[in-house]
């Protein structure tokens, strides 16, 4: 099923990839060349097999509730782009 | 005389014996640095305050029997630049993280420091470790040590080329989908991918969550057993962390291979294979059989699926991943009027093409009406693919094929996104079913490494070990060294 151009635009803004048109162009082969590849998928017999999120056998690993050290306000803010000293600043939320 | 070239177990003899100081190897691994890398461009960064810092401790550590000096104090190392260093450039050889200095180290990393090893630099790598060849580093390509017009594998390209070409006798990498195993059997090394959750993820730069894992690469079998038991282990910041005890990697190291049953993957020996790769393959499957194992050959019948599933489930975990990288609490920053433009245009501008790739399609999997189709179709055949290995290591002990089905290729040769996805045909069932796999040097093709894969059940690490140390002790493949190592 190839991509049209107005369903990559709209996965490239889910993804908050502001592609131009003509890489957003060659996305869409890109894609589709690799959605075909993977379309192998669609024929491998799969009833009744469970999913696999995750190979361990580990489930909710927890920890004692114990406060620990963490990062310092300084160290935090040490490789934001912008701040005011005390928060990381960014432009206006509202268009 | 450069100590360049040799193994970590003839450095650390040599330091005991005090016949050289850990200052000595460094100077040495810099001297190999600075002669080779402009060239090679293995190296991002070099950490040389920490590493001087470490020689000194490696001095005294081994200086006072009391301190514990094990087998990596004093020795060399150099890490992908996937792996935090608290205060030093981690750039997982990507734009958006050019300026990013971690507040806090990586796991891994910090047990090295806490043996006296002495890192000397931050590796190359595909950014955000996205890759088969290293040519998505947005730092430049890497050239492989045998013939530098040619890659040296990916995504630890780096790291594989700075063990071949002599600089440092250990490395670090990680492995997702064969990025240790792959570089290894390129650059003529050997490389080694942990079970999934051996080693900590504390502290690594994630791609894909559910395959990550840290692995070393080293001149010998020995040398990597010894890398990797050092960072092994259960570490409380990593919730994936296996929680049981590591089996001494070097328990069964001499303990040889007859009367073990290997097993041939029939799939992995298909069509897809370049000759030479075959013949050198088939002829070290030969030495293990004379060696006493006996090899039969085996089916898992889903490896071509294989890809397909990887290509669907490594995607939609980069993109939940890399959605961190929005420019606001750390990161490179394109200011824009409006948040959501800023978004757009720091990523648009921070990622290189393979990432967004990854991205877009990771993105489209896990949409609105196409999650079943892909992600969680994706994640059922990756249960059949897990139970495939499962049901062979009934019959087998170990499973033994190529790393890679061809040898090192030509940079630029391969355009077409697919085509470079197939480098990974071999090592990516591996990380879907979390198993341990090792690639050694089996000979070569053309003048050009070919490797030698070896798999074993979850947790069962050290079987790899010992299978691979048979076949090495055998053969002498890991003596060969490219030409420039030499001076």
């Amino acid at each position: 099923m190839p991509l049209d151009p107005e369903e990559v635009a709209h996965v490239a803004l889910l993804a908050r990839l502001g592609l131009d048109g003509e890489e957003r162009r060659r996305m869409g082969a890109d894609l589709d060349r690799i959605l075909d590849h993977v379309s192998a998928l669609q024929r491998a017999d799969i009833s009744d097999v469970p999913e696999t999120a995750q190979v361990g056998a580990l489930v909710n690993v927890w920890r004692e509730d114990v406060p620990a050290g963490s990062l310092s306000q300084e160290q935090a803010l040490a490789n934001a782009p912008d701040t005011d000293g005390e928060y990381f600043k960014v432009g206006a939320i509202q268009e | 005389m450069s100590s360049a070239g040799l193994t970590a177990a003839a450095m650390a003899a040599a330091l005991r014996r005090g016949e050289v100081t850990p200052q000595e190897l460094l100077a040495d691994a810099r001297a190999q640095v600075s002669r080779l890398d402009s060239s090679l461009n293995a190296f991002l960064a070099l950490t040389d305050d920490l590493a001087d810092r470490q020689a000194e401790r490696a001095t005294e550590m081994l200086r006072d029997d009391r301190l514990g000096a094990g087998p990596l104090c004093g020795i060399p190392v150099a890490l992908k630049d996937v792996l935090c260093v608290e205060g030093y450039p981690t750039t997982a050889g990507s734009r958006i993280l050019e300026n990013f200095r971690p507040p806090y180290t990586a796991t891994a990393v910090q047990r090295l420091i806490d043996a006296g090893a002495v890192p000397v630099g931050k590796t190359n790598c595909d950014e955000f470790a996205m890759g088969s060849s290293t040519e998505n580093s947005a730092y430049g390509t890497v050239g492989n040590p045998w013939d530098v017009e040619r890659v040296p594998g990916g995504s630890s390209g780096g790291s594989a080329a700075a063990v071949g070409a002599g600089m440092v006798p250990i490395s670090y990498g990680t492995d997702t989908g064969g990025s240790i195993r792959q570089p290894a059997s390129l650059c003529g090394v050997v490389g080694f991918k942990p079970t999934y959750g051996r080693v900590s993820r504390y502290g690594l730069i994630a791609f894909a969550s559910s395959l990550d894992q840290v692995g070393p690469f080293a001149h010998s079998v020995e040398d990597a057993a010894v890398a990797y038991a050092v960072v092994a282990g259960n570490d409380p910041r990593d919730s994936t962390s296996v929680i049981d005890a590591v089996e001494d990697p070097l328990s069964a190291l001499r303990d040889g291979v007859r009367g073990m049953r290997l097993g041939v993957p029939r799939e992995y020996m298909g069509d897809g294979l370049e000759a030479g790769v075959r013949e050198r393959v088939t002829e070290a499957i030969r030495v293990l059989e004379e060696l006493g194992a006996t090899v039969e050959e085996v089916s898992l019948p889903s490896t071509e699926l294989g890809l397909s599933t990887y290509y669907i489930i490594a995607p939609a975990e980069c993109s939940s991943n890399l959605a961190r990288y929005d420019g606001v609490r750390f990161g490179m920053r394109v200011e824009r009027p409006s948040l959501t433009e800023t978004y757009l245009r720091t990523r648009d501008q921070g990622f290189g093409n393979e990432v967004k790739r990854r991205v877009m399609l990771g993105t489209y999997a896990l949409s609105s009406g196409y999650y079943d189709a892909y992600y969680r179709r994706a994640q059922k055949v990756r249960t059949v693919i897990a139970r495939e290995f499962d049901a062979v290591f009934e019959t087998v002990d170990a499973l033994v094929c190529p790393t890679s089905p061809k040898v090192a290729f030509t940079t630029g040769a391969i355009q077409d996104p697919v085509e470079m996805y197939l480098n990974d045909a071999l090592t990516i069932p591996v990380n879907l079913a979390g198993l341990p796999g090792i690639s050694l040097p089996c000979g070569f093709s053309d003048e050009l490494p070919v490797g030698l894969q070896v798999i074993a059940p979850r947790l069962q690490d050290a079987r790899v070990f010992r299978v691979a140390a048979a076949y090495e002790a055998a053969t002498e493949w890991h003596r060969h060294r490219a030409p420039l190592v030499a001076a």
